[in-house]
C-alpha cells in the first residue's frame, strides 16, 4: 500500500488506497479553514467577525460542495452550497476564464438576504493530456459569503414592503475577468451603500479568501501529485452519503408534523411542518405555514432548508462533515407564497428571525422518535440590538453612528442537561463586549445579566434569558429597529417542562416597545430588553433536590 | 559567583533540571513531578544533579536559579485556588458567566459550556460607573461598598478580585476599593484588573483578574516555601521565575501576578527555539514542541518570539477556541493541538481515523508501556513501525511491549477498518502528522505569514519521531534537532532575558490623534515595565525597550501589531507616521491596503528586556566531511517511500561533528528519537545539533 512517494514521482491513485484520501480530504477541509481564516481577519462587518457570519467552501467542477470551513454559520449551510451551480448556469461555461471572479447578493441565488454578498472564483490548473501538451483545464471553484456592514436602501431591518426597498440587488456577474476588477460594478456599488470603503473592503477580502484557498488546493494538488479534485470528491461523496443514510435509520421511518406559533410582525405567524423520513433522505414540507407578511421578516425557502438541514445533522449525525453528499439527503418543499418560501420582491431583509426557529420547528416534529435526543423550544432568534445614534436636537448636529449588538436568550432544557443561559441557539453568534461596544457608538450598556426566574421548570430546566439595559449618551437618540420575537410566543416546554418566559421591551419609565419595527430611544430614555428564556424538558418534581438547591443559591431561581 | 545556574521547569508529567556549567555546557535530569508539593521534586532533581556533577551546592556555587512551573495552570484547570470572591460594576455581575454567549462546538447539541471560575453567589456588585473615555457616570458608592467589605469578611474569603467597567481607562475606583479593603482585612489577597490586565473587553480582563486572585494565595505561599527550601540548601542565589511573555520576574512580582505564570513552560521551548535561531542566523524559524499531550507550534522571526495579548487556558474541548477561559496577558504566540505521544487514535462514524484530544498520559500510559492501557496511543504506532525500538526507548524504567501496541492497534483502529497493525500505525501517523501540518499552516494564515523558507526546530519528547516527516509535509528544506532536545524548556529558562511586557488599551484615531494621550501611555508603560526589570539588573546595565501599537481600519475587530521607531515621543506628524507604518504592514499581510479609511489605536505595550549575550554564531552546514555506515539495522517504516526499509539505528552520543546520516535512519538518544527518511541526509553539526535536509535527486535519478 501506498502512503506517500517522494515529491515529483507521478503516483497511480488506487481507489482502494482509503487511508490516502482521507489525508487529502483532511487537507481540503483545512484548505477551505484557511480559505474562512484570512475572510475573518479583513472583514470590516461585525457580524463576520463576531459571529462568524460567514462560509467558505471548495467546490468540484459541476458545483457540488466538497468541502465546507467548519467556520461560519447554519444560515449558509446549504445556501452557498446552492449558489455555485447558479453561477456556473448564469455565466455560462464557455464565458468563464481564468483570473475570473463572480459576484451575487441575489436572495434567491445567495443566501437569502442583500447584505450577503457570496464571491466565487474558478480555480484552473494545467494539465498535461494524452498529446503531451498542457491544457489550463478548470478544476473547480472556490466560494465565500460574509454579511457586509451596509447594503444600501432603508438599511438593516424589518420595515421594507419590497425587496427593492432594501438595498442594491447585484445579479451574477463578474467582479473580475481574467484577471481585470470591473470598476464599473465597484462604482455602481460604491455609490449605492453607505460605509462604502467596507464593502468595498470586504469584497475584496472575500475575492482574497478564495485565491488564498485558490493557490493552497495548487500546492495541495502538486504535492499529492493528482492532476484534479474528480476522484477524490468521489471518495468524499461515497463516504458521506453513506454515513449520512446510516445516520438517518437512527428515526423511525415515517412521516412527523410539528406547528410553532410566534410573534412576527403584527400578527402571529404560523410555522408549520410535515417531515418525511424515507430511506434514501429526509423531506421537511412546510404546507400550512402562514402566507408571506408584507415586511422584511419573510425567509426564502434557501435559508428554511439551511435551519431545517443544521438540527437534522445536529441531533442525528453531529461528527458529519457539510458537503454535497449530506447536503443532498436532506430536501424541503413548500408552497408558493408561504413566509418560509418567500419570493421575489417579497422583502426579506431580517429573515433570520423566522428562519431560526425552523431549527426548533423541524427538531419537535421528531422529538417523539427521539425522545432522548431532542430538546425542549429555546428563545431561538437572536435579540439583535440595531440602531442608528442621531443627534437629539437638529439644531446640534452629530456625526450620526450606526450601532450593533448580538444578545441570545436561553436554549432549550437537554433530555440529560439543563438548557444554557444566554447563549445562541441555532445561530452561531458571539456578542460583543460592552467596553467595546461603547467605545465605537454613543452608547451606554446600564447593565447585562442574567435574567432570573426565565427558564422554564422542568427535570431539567431551560437556559435562562439576560436583562439588558442601555440608553443613547448625551445629545443623542436612538432610531432602532426592533427585530425581537417571543414576547407574546414564549418557547414551549417538552415533556412536562414549562415554558420559558416571554420576552419584553420597554422604556425605563414603562412605555411598552413593539418587538418589531423603527422607534426612537428618546435622549435621557433607556431601553429595557428582557430576553427570553428557553423551555423546559421534563416533570419539575422530577429535579434533582441538589440541582433545584444550587439554582436557588446562586440566584437562577428566586 | 559560582558561575553555575540552574533551570527548573515543572511540567505536567516530568521535573526537567538543568545545570548550566562554568564552561557553559549543560546537564540534565528529569524526574517525576509531586503534585502536592512541587518543590520536592525540584530539590530531588537539584541534589541528584549536584551529586552526578560533584558540586557542593552549600558552597555558594549557584549564581542564579530560574523557574518555571505549571502550577498556576493546573490550579486553574483543577479548581484548586483560594475562596475567592468578584467585586464588579452593578449590572454586570454575570460577564464572566455568560461569556461570549456562544457555543465552541456549533453541531453537539449535549454542550457544556465551561464553569465560570467564582460561581454567582460570590459575584458581588458596588454601584459605580465610568464611560469609555473615563468620566464619571455614576459616583463610587462609599457606603455600598463599605457594607459589601462586612460581607467579605462575614463570608470569609481568602482573595477578593475587582473589576470594574472601563477601569483599564481610569482605575481610580477600584484601587479605592482595594484601599478599603485593606484597611478593614490586612491580610486578604486582593487583584484588581487595572493592573493585573488592563486591557478593554470586560469579559477576558475579569477572567483574568479573577484567575489572579484564584491562584494568588496557593502560588505566594508556594515560592515563599521553595526560596525557604533552596536557601536552606545554600542555594541563596536570587531566584527567578519565567513568564508567559518569554522573559524572568523576581519572585516578588511573580506572587504579586501569578497569572502570568501560566504558560512558562511553553514559553521556556520558545525561547530554546529562539536562541537556537539566532546561534544559526535563521530569522524565519518554525519551533515544534512535542511532549505526551499536545503539540505546541509558533513562528519566530527574526530570533525573538511573537507575543499575543491573549490566549486561553483550559480548552476543555478538543482544544477548541471558546472552551477554555481567556487570560489577557503578553503570552508567546503558539497554537496548541491535542498531539502527543500519549494521544489515542479511535475511528469516527466516517470511518476516519482520529488523534485525541484525549491522551493517555503518563497513567496508564500508551498500550505498549505494560501499564494497563488499552487504547492505542502515537506512541504504540511508532513502536509498531519500528521506529522506536525497547532496547534503544530513553526511559529505561519503561518495558516496551510491541506485542501489546499491536493488540490495541488492532482494537482501536485495525478491525474496524479491515487493516492490519502495521497499516493501522502508518494511518495512525499520517494523522497526527497531518493534523499537526494542519495546525501549522493555520497559524501561519492567521500571523499572515507564508512558510515558505522557514526552519523547522525541534524538541521535546516527541517532536524529533515526527519533525523530519512534518517538514516535507509544510515543504521546508532545514530541520535542527538541537542537543538538549529533551529538556529544552528548561534549558530556555537559562537563556531569557529579564523582562516584562506592559499591555494597555487607549483609543485614539489617525484622524484625529491624541498626541499628548499617546505620549502619555507610552510613558506610563514604560514606567511600569521598567519598574519590574530594573531591580533584577545592575544600575548600569543597558536594556531593551521595544514599544509597539496594535492598529487597525476603524470598524474592523482585528489588530496588527506596529513596531514603533526609537523612544523618541510623538509630535505632530505622528498620524502620518502610524498610517505610513500600518499601510506597509496591512499590505504585508493581507495584500492591499485600504484608501482613506481611517486607523485607530486599540492597544499599546511596552516591553523591556535586559540585553542578552548573543549566542556564539554557527553556520549550519549540510556539507559532509564523513559518512557514517549503519552499525546496526532494522526494519522500519519509511513514510517517504511507504514502505518499511532496513533503517539503520544510530546512537546519537556516537557522532562526531561532520558526519553525515543517510536515511531513513533513527538516531536514539537518551530523552528522544530522531527518525529522518529514504530522501533525507543528517549531518551532525559541531556544537552537537542535527540538521536535517533532504537529498537532491538530478536527472538521472542518483543522488547527490
Amino acid at each position: 500500500m501506498t502512503i506517500t512517494e517522494p515529491p515529483g514521482s507521478q503516483r497511480t491513485v488506487n481507489a482502494a488506497d482509503t487511508l490516502h484520501y482521507q489525508v487529502m480530504w483532511n487537507r481540503l477541509i483545512s484548505v477551505v479553514e484557511q480559505q474562512a481564516l484570512a475572510l475573518i481577519r479583513t472583514a470590516f462587518s461585525t457580524s463576520v467577525r463576531e459571529a462568524g457570519d460567514l462560509s467558505a467552501g471548495v467546490f468540484d467542477p459541476q458545483g457540488r460542495m466538497i468541502a465546507q470551513a467548519v467556520t461560519g454559520t447554519p444560515g449558509h449551510v446549504n445556501t452557498m452550497a446552492d449558489a455555485v451551480p447558479h453561477f456556473i448556469n448564469d455565466i455560462g461555461p464557455e464565458r468563464i476564464f481564468p483570473g475570473d471572479v463572480y459576484i451575487t447578493n441575489d436572495p434567491w441565488k445567495g443566501t437569502g438576504h442583500l447584505h450577503d454578498i457570496t464571491v466565487c472564483t474558478p480555480v484552473f490548473r494545467d494539465i498535461v493530456g494524452a498529446d503531451g501538451t498542457a491544457n489550463e483545464t478548470l478544476i473547480g471553484y472556490f466560494a465565500s459569503t460574509a454579511h457586509v456592514v451596509d447594503i444600501g436602501g432603508r438599511g438593516y431591518g424589518p420595515d421594507a414592503k419590497e425587496v427593492y426597498e432594501e438595498g442594491i440587488n447585484i445579479p451574477i456577474m463578474k467582479w473580475a475577468e481574467r484577471g481585470r476588477l470591473n470598476q464599473d460594478l465597484v462604482n455602481i456599488i460604491r455609490v449605492n451603500v453607505r460605509e462604502s470603503d467596507q464593502v468595498i473592503g470586504d469584497i475584496h477580502g472575500l475575492a482574497a479568501s478564495n485565491e488564498t484557498g485558490r493557490r493552497r488546493l495548487l500546492d495541495m494538488l502538486d504535492e499529492f501529485a493528482i492532476d484534479d479534485l474528480i476522484d477524490l470528491a468521489g471518495f468524499v461523496f461515497d463516504r458521506t452519503a453513506a454515513a449520512t443514510l446510516q445516520a438517518i435509520t437512527g428515526v423511525e421511518k415515517g412521516t412527523y408534523t410539528n406547528e410553532m406559533v410566534v410573534d412576527g410582525y403584527g400578527e402571529p405567524v404560523t410555522l408549520a411542518v410535515t417531515l418525511t423520513v424515507a430511506d434514501d433522505g429526509m423531506h421537511a414540507d412546510f404546507t400550512g405555514t402562514s402566507a408571506v407578511c408584507p415586511r422584511g421578516i419573510n425567509v426564502p425557502l434557501g435559508y428554511a432548508h439551511a435551519y431545517f438541514t443544521y438540527g437534522m445533522l445536529v441531533a442525528l449525525a453531529p461528527e458529519l462533515p457539510n458537503n454535497f453528499a449530506s447536503l443532498s439527503t436532506f430536501t424541503v418543499s413548500a408552497p408558493d407564497g408561504v413566509i418560509l418560501n418567500a419570493k421575489h420582491p417579497d422583502p426579506v431583509s431580517v429573515r433570520h428571525v423566522l428562519g431560526h426557529f425552523v431549527t426548533d420547528l423541524c427538531l419537535g416534529a421528531i422529538a417523539t422518535a427521539l425522545p432522548d435526543r431532542v430538546p425542549a423550544e429555546g428563545a431561538g432568534a437572536l435579540w439583535n440590538f440595531q440602531a442608528s445614534a442621531r443627534s437629539a436636537d437638529v439644531s446640534d448636529p452629530r456625526p450620526p453612528v450606526e450601532i450593533l449588538m448580538f444578545n441570545s436568550g436561553g436554549t432549550g432544557a437537554r433530555p440529560r442537561l439543563d438548557g444554557l443561559t444566554s447563549t445562541a441557539f441555532p445561530s452561531g453568534v458571539r456578542t460583543m463586549s460592552v467596553e467595546a461596544t461603547e467605545q465605537v457608538g454613543p452608547i451606554v450598556i446600564w447593565r447585562k445579566e442574567i435574567r432570573p426566574d426565565s427558564g422554564g421548570v422542568g427535570e431539567q430546566r431551560g437556559g435562562l434569558g439576560q436583562i439588558i439595559e442601555l440608553g443613547p449618551t448625551e445629545g443623542y437618540q436612538f432610531d432602532f429597529s426592533a427585530m425581537f420575537d417571543r414576547i407574546d410566543h414564549p418557547a414551549r416546554g417538552r415533556h412536562g417542562g414549562g415554558d420559558g418566559a416571554p420576552g419584553k421591551v420597554y422604556l425605563d419609565d414603562g412605555t411598552p416597545f413593539a418587538g418589531k419595527g423603527r422607534q426612537i430611544v428618546p435622549e435621557g430614555a433607556r431601553l429595557v430588553l428582557e430576553l427570553p428564556g428557553g423551555g423546559g424538558f421534563g416533570d419539575p418534581a422530577d429535579r434533582d433536590p441538589e440541582a433545584a438547591q444550587h439554582d436557588r443559591v446562586q440566584g437562577y431561581v428566586s | 559567583m559560582g558561575g553555575i545556574r540552574i533551570g527548573a521547569d515543572v511540567g505536567g508529567t516530568f521535573t526537567d533540571l538543568v545545570i548550566e556549567r562554568v564552561d557553559g555546557t549543560y546537564a540534565s535530569t528529569k524526574v517525576l513531578t509531586t503534585y502536592d508539593a512541587p518543590e520536592q521534586a525540584i530539590l530531588a532533581g537539584v541534589e541528584q544533579l549536584a551529586v552526578d556533577e560533584g558540586i557542593d551546592l552549600s558552597s555558594g556555587v549557584v549564581d542564579q536559579f530560574v523557574h518555571g512551573t505549571t502550577l498556576a495552570t493546573n490550579a486553574l484547570i483543577e479548581r484548586r485556588g483560594a475562596r475567592t470572591a468578584l467585586v464588579t460594576t452593578e449590572g454586570f455581575r454575570d460577564v464572566i458567566e455568560t461569556r461570549t454567549e456562544s457555543r465552541f462546538e456549533q453541531y453537539d447539541l449535549n454542550i457544556v459550556l465551561p464553569e465560570p471560575l467564582i460561581e454567582r453567589k460570590d459575584r458581588l456588585t458596588v454601584s459605580e460607573r465610568r464611560d469609555a473615555r473615563g468620566a464619571v457616570l455614576l459616583d463610587f458608592d462609599e457606603d455600598g461598598a463599605r457594607a459589601l467589605i462586612e460581607q467579605i469578611a462575614d463570608v470569609g474569603y481568602e482573595s477578593v478580585a475587582v473589576g470594574f467597567i472601563h477601569s483599564y481607562v481610569d482605575g481610580t475606583n477600584e484601587r479605592r476599593f482595594r484601599d478599603m479593603l485593606l484597611e478593614r482585612l490586612p491580610d486578604i489577597s486582593v487583584s484588581i484588573s487595572c493592573e493585573v490586565s488592563p486591557q478593554m473587553r470586560e469579559y477576558e480582563r475579569f477572567n483574568t483578574v479573577c484567575a489572579n486572585a484564584y491562584v494568588q494565595p496557593l502560588m505566594a505561599s508556594y515560592l515563599v516555601r521553595l526560596r525557604d527550601q533552596l536557601q536552606a540548601r545554600g542555594i541563596a542565589c536570587p531566584l527567578y521565575l519565567v513568564h508567559s511573555g518569554g522573559g524572568l520576574m523576581s519572585v516578588e512580582s511573580a506572587a504579586e501576578f501569578p497569572v502570568r505564570l501560566v504558560e512558562s513552560g511553553p514559553a521556556g521551548g520558545a525561547i530554546f527555539a529562539a536562541d537556537i535561531a539566532a546561534r544559526y542566523g535563521r530569522d524565519r524559524v518554525l519551533s515544534f514542541d512535542m511532549g505526551g499531550t499536545t503539540a505546541k507550534i509558533s513562528l519566530i522571526d527574526d530570533c525573538r518570539p511573537a507575543t499575543a495579548k491573549t490566549f486561553e487556558v483550559d480548552r476543555t474541548a478538543r482544544f477548541k477556541k471558546g472552551s477554555g477561559m481567556p487570560i489577557s496577558i503578553p503570552v508567546i504566540d503558539m497554537i496548541e493541538i491535542g498531539a502527543g505521544g500519549g494521544s489515542i487514535a479511535s475511528v469516527d462514524s466516517l470511518d476516519q481515523i482520529r488523534i485525541g484530544p484525549h491522551s493517555a498520559g503518563s497513567d496508564p500510559g500508551p498500550a505498549a508501556y505494560s501499564l494497563g492501557g488499552l487504547d492505542a496511543t502515537v506512541t504504540d504506532a511508532n513502536l509498531a513501525l519500528g521506529r522506536l525500538h525497547p532496547d534503544t526507548f530513553g526511559a529505561t524504567d519503561i518495558n516496551l511491549s510491541p506485542g501489546l501496541a499491536d493488540e490495541a492497534l488492532a482494537r482501536s483502529v485495525g478491525n474496524r477498518l479491515g487493516l492490519d497493525a502495521n497499516t493501522a500505525a502508518v494511518g495512525v501517523v499520517e494523522v497526527v502528522d497531518e493534523n499537526m501540518a494542519n495546525a501549522a499552516r493555520a497559524h501561519a494564515v492567521e500571523n499572515g505569514k507564508d512558510l515558505g523558507g522557514y526552519t523547522m526546530i525541534a524538541f521535546g519528547g516527541g517532536a524529533p519521531l515526527h519533525a523530519a516527516r512534518l517538514m516535507d509535509k509544510l515543504g521546508l528544506d532545514e530541520l535542527v534537532v538541537p542537543s538538549g532536545a529533551g529538556v529544552g524548556s528548561a534549558i530556555g529558562f537559562l537563556v531569557a532575558p529579564f523582562s516584562y511586557e506592559a499591555v494597555r488599551s487607549f483609543y485614539t484615531s489617525t484622524h484625529d490623534f491624541d498626541v499628548a494621550g499617546s505620549n502619555a501611555v507610552l510613558d506610563s508603560l514604560t514606567d511600569e515595565a521598567l519598574s519590574f526589570v530594573r531591580p533584577a539588573l545592575s544600575a548600569a546595565a543597558d536594556v531593551t525597550v521595544e514599544r509597539q501599537v496594535s492598529m487597525r481600519y476603524k470598524g474592523q475587530g482585528w489588530e496588527i501589531p506596529v513596531m514603533l521607531d526609537a523612544a523618541s515621543p510623538f509630535d505632530g506628524f505622528a498620524a502620518e507616521l502610524l498610517s505610513a507604518k500600518f499601510t506597509k504592514a496591512y499590505e504585508e499581510f493581507f495584500g492591499r491596503a485600504i484608501d482613506d479609511l481611517a486607523i485607530e489605536t486599540v492597544s499599546w505595550s511596552v516591553r523591556v528586556s535586559s540585553i542578552v549575550v548573543a549566542p556564539e554564531r554557527i553556520e549550519l552546514s549540510s556539507v559532509p566531511e564523513s559518512t557514517l555506515g549503519a552499525t546496526s539495522t532494522r526494519d522500519a517504516y519509511d513514510a517517504v517511500s511507504g514502505t518499511r526499509l532496513p533503517t539503520a539505528v544510530i546512537t546519537r552520543d556516537d557522532l562526531i561533528p561532520g558526519v553525515a546520516i543517510i536515511g531513513p535512519a533513527i538516531i536514539a538518544e537518551a530523552q528522544t528519537t530522531t527518525v529522518i527518511g529514504s530522501h533525507h541526509v543528517c549531518t551532525m553539526q559541531r556544537d552537537g545539533a542535527l540538521l536535517v535536509t533532504r537529498v537532491r535527486v538530478d536527472q538521472q535519478g542518483a543522488r547527490s
